[in-house]
């Protein structure tokens, strides 16, 4: 079979964004690798307990990986949040809301009942949305 | 180096979080950190309407919802969206929606209710797009 092993967010400041993962959101560094002669870092993150599915934190690249207009317009499209969503799931969203908060994160809205569940989201610091659901039985009335 | 357009994001997220309370412009701006005619300059240029327009049409969308999901009044609809004028707000809506609330929300069969989207993927894509209109004045007859 074919698994997702890694998923990938750009990020503007790569210590900034590691910062982020690890102490507000509570995951671990599974890799952080520089290689100086090509000055590129391999960094990956991901959720203490979910070993098998990482996120990758790939500076925007500069010249000559990617020509200077188009680096702006990458790290314009995710400081606007147009650069994608990462979707994640937990068994309680208000304490994990509440676990999260405490740690100084800052969400764009509180537990919100839908009819798939209860979730919310929040950013990281470089605009990357992330979405956080806690999934239950469908039903129209939950809203 | 954040460009600065992820201040004017958080200003963006800020009328989809709080769009139910009496939020205006000059409180987004505050928000981004931007005074009032540089932020709506700026908001527009990056995002490509006003903010003014983006609440607005927030406010709508999430109207929009409430008349499809739920059973509540068009009154009660208005001020849980943060709008003040239950005649503006039908005005605008049958301006944008091209029919009255109650219309609008006759032509949605029980099924449709059951499509499974994440809230996130309604928030971007169930705003509507007309990019003409303006708000109705209170003083507007429905």
């Amino acid at each position: 079979m074919i698994k997702i092993a890694n998923a990938q967010f750009w990020v503007h400041d790569p210590d900034e964004a590691v910062a982020f993962y690890t102490r507000a959101l509570g995951w671990e560094v599974r890799s952080d690798v520089t290689m100086e002669e090509w000055n590129f870092r391999w960094l990956v993150v991901g959720p203490v307990g979910q070993d098998d599915v990482g996120l990758v934190l790939m500076p925007v690249p500069t010249a000559p990986m990617l020509d200077a207009e188009s680096s702006d317009q990458l790290a314009n499209l995710v400081a606007k949040g147009a650069a994608g969503t990462l979707f994640l799931e937990t068994d309680d969203c208000h304490a994990a809301y509440d676990e999260l908060s405490a740690r100084g994160v800052v969400f764009n809205d509180p537990p919100t009942p839908q009819p798939y569940g209860i979730d919310t989201s929040f950013r990281d610091p470089s605009g990357n949305n992330i979405r956080l659901t806690q999934v239950l039985e469908f039903s129209i009335d939950r809203h | 180096m954040v460009p600065p357009a992820r201040h004017l994001l958080r200003a963006k997220d800020r009328a989809d979080a709080r769009y139910f309370e009496p939020l205006t412009v000059a409180i987004l701006a505050r928000a981004a950190g931007l005074s009032q005619a540089h932020f709506s300059r700026e908001f527009r240029r990056t995002f490509g309407e006003a903010p003014h327009q983006y609440l607005l049409t927030r406010r709508l969308e999430r109207a929009a919802a409430l008349l499809r999901n739920t059973d509540r009044t068009v009154t009660e609809i208005c001020f849980a969206v943060g709008l003040n004028s239950v005649g503006s707000f039908i005005t605008t809506f049958r301006r944008v929606y091209g029919m009255p609330p109650l219309a609008y929300r006759a032509t949605f069969p029980p099924a449709a209710r059951h499509i499974r989207i994440p809230a996130c993927v309604a928030l971007a894509y169930g705003r509507p797009q007309n990019r003409t209109f303006r708000e109705a004045a209170p003083s507007a007859r429905p």
